[in-house]
């Protein structure tokens, strides 16, 4: 059932970013009285230096085992996986923000500004006075970020008491909002910016089933390189909502804060981050669950329903990423879909790959969208790409360069993870 | 007719570059890392050196045409010798990563060669500089119009391009020879390689003269690959080996 601790130090490629305990026990049941080896599995999986997760570093017996195997065969191949997973999370990332750029620069909707705002930033930004603009982009920043900070919480506290369904209801709500509502506005604007005359009808077809299929991918089964196209999809959906709808120096100066945001939630110890990723542990649930973008997964038939509510540790990390409500949503409700699946074929998987929060997506999309839209400059956005592109791969390389003593290619990777999460 | 322009000129300009990537590159996940640190080294010299351009422009009067001139020829040649040192500063970072990573490998030899990586910075930092030299000119060439209304040369699209497949390729050469001088400390290569550097750069100011730039920059840009060639261990022999080895295999197959 559980991988013996044997297994765990042969590292191949294969067992490389494995999960070792196999939650093929669903881990979604109320008894933890799981036996003694999960409970040294967890412990092993936030044993380790890190940080962030320093809460359980009473190494158990697995750790010394693991300690005595050799150093540089750990190290090189967690360097060598390091590398294979930057790249592969390369290509999603580009993607994202190739179609981020591309609408920005074609759709003139999404850089039009409107008098519209959304609730999360009341104050208007005045062109005229820069004091007072400047302060009310700091209160807009204030006003976001106390809402992420509430919501997280609020998800916290939601996860601890195990209101799943509650969670679960959440999230395909927001990822319904996603699917049909953004997606029928995106659709809209790009017929009027290339003048295609389109009919009702047809336009219902095509959102349906592009909706549908979307739910069903992302909350259930489907083939792994739609469901990346659909992430890859929602998060751009996302970020040009943002991009529409956050004033100039908002944008900027929430970007920022989300950041140090970030930071805390996963370093203090009482971060609502930090406190989901623990609960997690504790409860042997993988701590990556839907809404995340995977880049190599299985999925199980027979394997429906375990109905991990473990997505609230993502969610959170994406709350952190996410930027609003809806964002929020969106993330849980993927984040929920693909949780399930992800529990179901651990066992098949031979490589993991690599797990990328939809946060992430959208914070980079974000960015380089906002540096496309303000200035006519190429340069500008392509300076801005290399930019992402290099900070996220010195994080993961910081991250193995600094911890690639003692642990696991899966408790190093675990660690990139959340802490490449807390950078965004 | 824009359209043709457009792509005309994107594969002009960075038509190698992207079948070196594809072909040598892509598959190894060290090298993209490598190649892609290496475009931001770039980006850092550039925007340093741009950095002080602005300064002195802005501090400067902004009226007396040969002035501004004048700043300009400083402002090339200062990012030439800091994109040199940023060339020197990469090499640096990745030695000691080499050696980091040959430290930990099982058979104490790194994964990846010194040359294989002075190829790979050297490709970096010439798709970068080719990409900021021709992304905004390709954009604008895909526009309503094109040059040539205020007596400008109609040349300049065609021109752009060809100058940026030369850098490009002029600064993977030198990623080469300028890496193996430094192993080998022979401090004449580093000088040559920043002088041909200065020499290129000058030439581009001659520039809506293009018979005064471009064929010379090709003259250079030949003998430069050549000498790449022979310093990263490639040898006459190598290349009828790689010939006749050719042949064999047709004939055996």
């Amino acid at each position: 059932m559980n991988t013996s601790d044997s297994e765990e130090d042969s590292y191949n490629e294969r067992s490389a970013l494995v999960q070792s305990e196999s939650p093929t026990i669903p881990s979604y049941n109320q008894d933890h009285d799981m036996s003694l080896p999960q409970e040294t599995d967890s412990k092993r999986v936030s044993g380790h230096e890190f940080s962030f997760l320093s809460c359980l570093d009473e190494p158990g017996p697995v750790e010394r085992e693991r300690a005595s195997t050799p150093d540089g065969e750990e190290e090189e191949l967690t360097l060598k996986y390091g590398a294979k997973h930057v790249i592969m999370l390369f290509i999603p990332v580009t993607l994202c923000m190739v179609v981020v750029v591309a609408t920005i620069k074609s759709v003139s909707f999404y850089t039009e500004k409107s008098s519209q705002r959304l609730i999360y930033t009341p104050f208007e930004e005045d062109p005229n006075s820069v004091g007072q603009r400047l302060l009310n982009s700091f209160l807009n920043t204030i006003v976001m970020i106390s809402v992420i900070v509430v919501m997280t919480i609020i998800l916290v506290v939601l996860y601890k008491y195990r209101c799943y369904k509650f969670i679960h209801g959440w999230l395909i709500l927001s990822s319904l909002m996603l699917l049909f509502w953004f997606s029928f506005m995106y659709l809209g604007e790009v017929f009027k910016t290339y003048n295609v005359a389109m009919d009702y009808p047809t336009l219902v077809m095509i959102i349906w089933n592009f909706g549908v299929v979307g739910m069903i991918c992302i909350h259930w089964k489907g083939p792994l390189r739609l469901q990346q196209a659909y992430l890859i999809v929602i998060s751009a959906l996302m970020a040009l909502i943002f991009i529409k709808y956050l004033p100039e120096w908002s944008a900027w100066v929430i970007l920022g804060a989300i950041s140090i945001y970030d930071l805390i939630a996963v370093l203090c110890p009482k971060g609502p981050l930090r406190m989901l990723v623990e609960t997690a542990q504790e409860r042997n649930e993988p701590i990556f669950p839907a809404l995340i973008y995977s880049s190599a997964m299985v999925w199980m038939v027979g394997m429906a329903d375990s109905s991990n509510p473990g997505s609230a540790d993502e969610r959170q990390r994406n709350e952190g990423g996410a930027r609003a409500q809806e964002g929020v949503e969106s993330e849980d409700d993927a984040a929920q879909g693909g949780r399930r699946r992800y529990s179901a074929e651990e066992d098949l998987e031979e490589d993991r790959g690599v797990k990328l929060g939809l946060g992430d997506f959208i914070f980079y999309s974000v960015l380089v969208g906002k540096a496309a839209a303000t200035g006519g400059d190429w340069n500008t956005t392509l300076a801005c790409f290399v930019a992402i592109l290099i900070v996220s791969v010195s994080t993961i390389i910081y991250g193995s360069v600094m911890y690639r003593l003692t642990y696991t290619n899966r408790d190093v990777f675990l660690m990139f993870k959340v802490y490449y999460a807390c950078r965004v | 007719m824009t359209l043709a322009v457009f792509f005309g000129c994107a594969f002009i300009a960075f038509g190698p570059s992207f079948a070196l990537f594809v072909f040598t590159i892509a598959r190894e996940p060290l090298r993209v890392i490598i190649l892609i640190a290496g475009a931001f080294f770039w980006l850092l010299s550039l925007l340093l050196s741009s950095l002080v351009w602005f300064i002195a422009i802005k501090a400067s009067n902004s009226q007396d045409p040969s002035l501004q001139r004048g700043l300009l020829i400083f402002g090339v040649f200062f990012s030439v010798l800091l994109q040199e040192v940023f060339r020197f500063a990469y090499y640096r970072l990745l030695r000691k990563a080499n050696e980091g990573l040959a430290a930990i490998s099982d058979d104490d030899s790194s994964a990846i060669s010194v040359r294989q990586m002075a190829y790979v910075a050297g490709l970096g930092f010439g798709i970068m500089s080719g990409a900021f030299s021709m992304i905004n000119v390709l954009s604008d060439s895909l526009g309503p119009g094109t040059v040539g209304i205020f007596g400008d040369s109609q040349y300049y699209f065609i021109t752009a391009a060809l100058m940026t497949l030369a850098l490009t390729l002029l600064h993977t050469f030198w990623g080469v020879v300028f890496f193996e001088g430094c192993e080998k400390s022979r401090w004449w290569v580093i000088a040559a390689v920043v002088s041909l550097h200065l020499l290129v750069a000058g030439l581009s100011l001659l520039n809506p003269l293009y018979e005064g730039s471009l064929p010379p920059v090709y003259v250079i840009t030949l003998p430069t690959g050549v000498w790449a060639f022979f310093s990263s261990g490639g040898s006459l022999h190598s290349l009828s080996a790689l010939c006749t080895r050719r042949k064999a295999e047709g004939e055996s197959s």
